[in-house]
């Protein structure tokens, strides 16, 4: 029978709905989560299924989501928080930073808190302000989170999967503009693909190409372009942002000695200036060329009719991949 | 109650001896603190701020764990598994952020269909945060069977209770978020025990229709807000010592003699018993062995990451040997917290 073809959102309904089957402690909260089915419908039929105990509509009250699912996890259930949009997970930032990645350590591993935050996030999709951020270095900076950001349905599936059965607070970061643009084979049956692991998409000998999430299609084409101009690229899709996988990423610069790394959230201070430095640190004699970073600007996120100045763009990753050959 | 203070005593001491850290002392609040947490089951959930030595004492948390966590060694924050089963969350120190995880719990056991119930303690201060609101109204809506215990002391450090809120007390602002509020003396035992032995049993009575329950304890903050703090600069003169005659010890005390429950004699053996038993803990805290350094490490995730590993290696190539044991004892520091 063949594999069957889902996009990104129903890869990750389907991957909440068999963890709610396998475990009945994983229970949904968050704004519109239940007999709406969630903005993007990715909770879609769940409180059909599992009741309204299991699939909770809250408050519209961010902290308040994330707070009490810390509660429900130190008291034994698996909570899946869903903040609507990644922009509005700001009034519980302090929960996650203060309470939910510290439990373990404040209790000498008594407490924890495994519990899944998934939040859309990124940009390219003509959206109102502050709902196409990619902010994920920020996060990236927290001490006993997890930071996991997927560009396939089949990743989507089992990221999450491995996310709802980590023993840990995962940050699960969904790029909007994948939900529906993003469509591959996920098989039906549930399997987990491993938080902290980078995914090489396409083994290569001339240039290192990093990115994830939103820009992955982008770079995908990038490869091929640059196959047709005669350069051997490796693809890397990091999946997870923190922790970060150094070790396949050095590996790969070591072997091809030229690294552009891309993402579309701001260059400074993101995440694009931690590979660089992990890269330099342990493959400087490795390396052929500085290693180029195509990002967002330091910008506030443009309004949409400039929104594709913001972020990288094919021709500009192009010519970074061309400045770093002919360095 | 008077092992309560006399703890509060000498982790003030110690503080002003350099012998441990920072403190936030709990001194006269314990009548609100003991009688509450009197009515809870060992099952059932505890979710402190950091004034609340006297009910986790209540709670049998063993003293010397409170030196350790005073005294900045995290081994003290929860006591070992095998000896103690009470379910208390770490103090929170953010102010009011805490009141969210008591209703995330008691969500838990309402999901579960578990009797157990979540008590939170908070001060007059906290009810300004807007987590406070958060999570009455998360309480609200789905009914948990929470506690909520404000103690009342009048005092956010500088601030009067007339500057944290226009509200003429802090139980009606249940009201607003659908549920019973109820104010009691905070400094006598008996309303407080009555009032939390109350909504403890609405909360776990499903007949009662469960559900949240707001008590203000109206109490006074007897000391400084913290070691780092002294009221006397902004608190009107004389009002600390008026308040005195307040004190809840004091009350109890003189309530059971008159009641020929307790004698003068019978009152000084429990304040030298309870001396003695924080002395005994205070030896137990300056001689425990210190952690080893890469317990910094051990307790961020389940499983050690690979870039906490590497860090951890490069930590432990820097201490080598009896180096590895010296772990820096903080001698007294220049600028440190006060």
């Amino acid at each position: 029978m063949a594999t069957p073809v889902l996009t990104m959102v129903d890869a990750i309904r389907q991957a909440m709905e068999q963890e709610m089957q396998r475990d009945k402690n994983v229970v949904i909260i968050g704004e519109d989560v239940g007999y709406d089915g969630g903005v993007f419908r990715a909770t879609k039929g769940l409180i059909e299924k599992f009741g309204k105990e299991r699939v909770m509509d809250s408050p519209l009250a961010e902290s308040g989501i994330i707070g009490t699912s810390i509660g429900m996890a130190v008291a034994g259930l698996r909570p899946i928080a869903e903040i609507q949009f990644s922009g509005f997970i700001y009034p519980a930032f302090e929960q996650i930073i203060s309470h939910a990645t510290r439990m373990r350590t404040r209790t000498r591993g008594k407490f924890s808190c495994p519990m899944v935050i998934r939040a859309p996030a990124a940009g390219r999709v003509h959206a109102f302000e502050h709902h196409s951020e990619s902010m994920e270095a920020i996060y990236a900076h927290i001490q006993g989170l997890k930071v996991v950001i997927p560009s396939t349905p089949h990743d989507a599936k089992g990221l999450l999967i491995s996310a709802i059965r980590d023993p840990d607070p995962v940050l699960f970061l969904e790029p909007i503009k994948l939900y529906h643009g993003a469509k591959g084979e996920v098989p039906e049956q549930p399997y987990t693909i491993l938080i902290g692991k980078a995914n090489i998409v396409k083994k290569g000998n001339d240039l290192t190409l990093i990115s994830w999430g939103v820009m992955m299609p982008i770079c995908r084409d990038a490869t091929e372009q640059a196959k047709s101009l005669g350069i051997d690229i490796e693809l890397i899709d990091l999946r997870t942002i923190s922790p970060l996988d150094s070790q396949t990423l050095v590996e790969s610069a070591k072997k091809t000695g030229r690294v552009v790394v891309v993402h579309e959230g701001p260059k400074n201070c993101g995440v694009g200036a931690e590979i660089s430095a992990q890269i330099t640190e342990k493959a400087l004699l490795s390396l052929k060329a500085p290693i180029k970073r195509v990002t967002g600007f330091d910008v506030i996120y443009p309004l949409y009719k400039l929104e594709n100045y913001y972020g990288p763009q094919l021709p500009q990753i192009m010519k970074a991949i061309e400045e770093v050959m002919h360095f | 109650m008077v092992l309560a203070r006399a703890f509060d005593t000498k982790a003030l001491n110690l503080q002003k001896q350099g012998r441990s850290g920072a403190f936030t002392s709990c001194k006269g609040q314990e009548g609100c603190q003991i009688p509450a947490v009197a009515n809870l089951k060992e099952t059932d959930w505890l979710v402190p701020s950091f004034r609340e030595n006297a009910a986790l004492i209540a709670r049998r948390m063993p003293l010397v764990n409170l030196f350790l966590y005073w005294g900045g060694d995290e081994r003290g924050s929860h006591p070992r598994e095998d000896r103690y089963k009470q379910n208390n969350l770490p103090i929170a120190i953010p102010v009011g952020t805490h009141l969210l995880h008591a209703v995330g719990i008691s969500m838990s056991a309402k999901i579960k269909k578990e009797s157990s119930v979540a008590m939170t303690f908070f001060g007059d201060g906290a009810t300004s945060e807007g987590d406070f609101s958060e999570a009455l109204n998360f309480a609200g809506v789905f009914k948990t069977p929470t506690v909520f215990v404000c103690q009342n002391n009048q005092w956010a450090i500088s601030l009067p209770v007339s500057k944290q809120t226009a509200s003429s007390s802090i139980a009606q602002k249940a009201i607003a978020f659908g549920f019973e509020g109820i104010q009691v003396d905070g400094n006598d035992v008996f309303a407080v025990y009555h009032a939390t032995k109350y909504a403890v049993e609405k909360a776990r009575s499903k007949e009662g229709n469960g559900g949240p329950t707001l008590i203000e304890c109206v109490t006074y903050r007897m000391g400084d807000h913290s070691t780092a703090d002294m009221a006397s600069v902004y608190r009107p003169i004389g009002e600390a010592q008026c308040m005195e005659q307040f004190d809840p010890i004091l009350r109890l005390e003189k309530y059971m003699k008159k009641k020929k429950m307790i004698t003068d004699a019978e009152i000084n053996s429990v304040e030298e018993q309870s001396k003695q038993q924080v002395e005994k803990a205070v030896e137990a805290y300056e001689n425990i062995e210190p952690a080893p350094l890469e317990d910094i490490f051990n307790y961020t995730y389940a499983e050690l990451t690979e870039p906490l590993k590497e860090q951890r290696d490069y930590l432990l190539a820097l201490y080598v040997g009896e180096e590895r044991k010296k772990n820096p004892i903080i001698e007294k520091i220049e600028g440190g917290f006060p």
